[in-house]
């Protein structure tokens, strides 16, 4: 069953100073099903994240429409629940008051709040810091606390941005092995936009490549490894064939993207 | 000395003493050794005298009194409107476009040429020295507290409205408290300038506070008087800064590194 539609959705934003209009994103068309994890995968300035905004309801699309449950999205609303690339905590909250920022907005009593925050903040592993601020975390912790702030709402899909396109290799790695353990317990529905290849495979059950801007989707790719993932996945044969294919199809769009 | 490096706390006290000691060493000298005429500028151990004099024959400390809460009233009054203009200015874009040209304009009208007109008004009573301060701050506070409050990060109210907040969760709980070290600054800043503002206005048309005491004090040549109230000045100046950093540490401990 298809949990997120987008149809012909493309994204032209107006020329500035009158100059000409730039077209972000050309019309895309993907489906994504219910408990699936979809990534995205383009070289930067594909309108990848015009993408992933427009779903959140962040942006509007020139065309085109985007339905999720059936429902036409229009607004931002706690169904799509959105990790960012930039540290988005609030700073004036406590972490656990963070995670439970959602619940608060949508009127759960504060001791319900203060369970499902500790809930989540276990399941991060960031217990022990429910009562710190966001600056005394580290980019991997905040990271982490966006990830459970964005879940402890329940939204019908998680929308992550390049949520680890800040952190060093090592942290990015177990930040991947947590929110796919995540998934394989939670099975949400996820739409995940990158341009790290491995991470692209190690993380989907399906990859969308993206071609330079103008963006479109230049080829599809199910990614039939098993589950749970093991880190080690990352250095088998079948890893290292997607690994390639993938690597080939991106190079041409970032050779075009590098040259513009 | 290299660039940017960082100094113990120990010379950061000991080096800023040191410019007071040589400011009155300087100051000592060249009056205490004849260069400069006592009718123009009297010499700090004067200054210390007369100071002495004023607080404990002429009850000088009443008119610290009066002139502080004439500061605090004139600002508090204004801080009550100016800040939730400013809040709703900075998060409503037509309210922005209302107000916003009317108060840049105001903004440049100097408070100290309303005092002519605020005597006729208001007389020359506490009601006219409240509006001096009032006007002085009121539309500075307004156009800052609105440009804090516009310019809050705009990613923090995205992720908010993708938590599900409304219209009012994004005012009270995403740009209030953003917003609110910065607010507390802009006040801290114009308190500053409404101690510039009593003072002027105790100057032309008053029977009380610091102001009249300086300005009676030209009549009879009191330079140590002059020199006396000013310092007072610039030390309660210091106190309440210093108090109002200690209340927006303690209130806001988020926003300190």
């Amino acid at each position: 069953m298809s949990k997120l539609l987008i149809e012909n959705v493309s994204r032209t934003f107006p020329g500035v100073r009158g100059g000409a209009p730039t077209r972000a994103l050309e019309p895309v068309s993907i489906t994504v099903g219910d408990n699936d994890f979809v990534t995205i995968l383009g070289p930067s300035g594909c309108g990848k994240s015009t993408l992933l905004r427009m779903v959140a309801g962040l942006d509007i699309p020139t065309t085109g429409q985007i339905l999720l449950d059936r429902q036409p999205v229009a607004d931002p609303g706690p169904d799509r629940g959105m990790v960012f690339q930039s540290y988005t905590l609030f700073p004036w909250l406590t972490v656990a008051e963070n995670v439970a920022f959602g619940l608060r907005e949508k009127g759960v009593p504060a001791a319900e709040r203060g369970r499902i925050a500790g809930e989540w903040l276990d399941r991060v592993g960031l217990t022990a810091f429910a009562e710190h601020y966001p600056k005394q975390l580290s980019g991997g912790m905040q990271q982490r606390t966006a990830i459970a702030r964005a879940l402890a709402n329940e939204p019908a899909i998680l929308l992550l941005d390049e949520p680890f396109g800040a952190l060093d290799n090592q942290t990015r790695a177990l930040m991947q092995e947590l929110l796919l353990g995540i998934w394989e317990r939670e099975r949400k529905t996820v739409l995940f936009v990158t341009h790290d290849i491995e991470e692209a495979i190690f993380l989907a059950s399906r990859v969308v490549v993206m071609t330079a801007r103008p963006g479109r989707i230049k080829s599809e790719v199910t990614v039939d490894l098993p589950h749970p993932r093991h880190y080690t996945l990352k250095t088998s044969p079948e890893f290292s064939r997607l690994k390639a294919q993938l690597t080939e199809d991106i190079r041409s769009e970032a050779v075009l993207a590098a040259n513009r | 000395m290299k660039p940017l490096a960082p100094i113990s706390n120990a010379a950061r006290v000991a080096l800023g003493i040191l410019f007071f000691v040589l400011f009155f060493a300087a100051w000592g000298y060249a009056t205490l050794g004849g260069y400069v005429s006592k009718t123009f500028l009297a010499d700090p151990l004067t200054m210390v005298e007369e100071g002495w004099l004023l607080l404990s024959k002429h009850g000088f400390l009443a008119d610290i009194a009066i002139t502080i809460w004439r500061v605090v009233g004139g600002f508090v009054l204004a801080a009550i409107v100016a800040v939730p203009l400013g809040i709703l200015m900075g998060a409503y874009k037509p309210i922005e476009a209302f107000f916003e040209p009317f108060v840049s304009f105001s903004r440049y009208l100097p408070a100290s040429a309303f005092i002519p007109l605020l005597i006729l008004w208001a007389g020359i009573g506490e009601m006219q020295k409240l509006l001096v301060i009032v006007i002085g701050s009121f539309f500075q506070v307004v156009l800052m507290v609105a440009i804090s409050v516009g310019s809050v990060r705009r990613d923090l109210v995205e992720a908010a409205l993708t938590l599900g907040a409304r219209d009012r969760g994004i005012l009270l709980r995403v740009l209030i408290p953003a917003a609110a070290p910065d607010i507390a600054e802009i006040l801290r800043l114009v308190l500053g300038w409404a101690w510039t503002y009593v003072i002027v206005a105790e100057l032309i048309g008053s029977s009380s506070g610091i102001g009249h005491m300086i300005i009676d004090s030209q009549a009879l040549l009191a330079t140590g008087q002059i020199i006396f109230g000013i310092i007072v000045i610039g030390v309660i100046g210091l106190i309440s800064d210093f108090l109002f950093k200690a209340a927006n540490h303690r209130l806001f401990p988020w926003s300190f590194p």
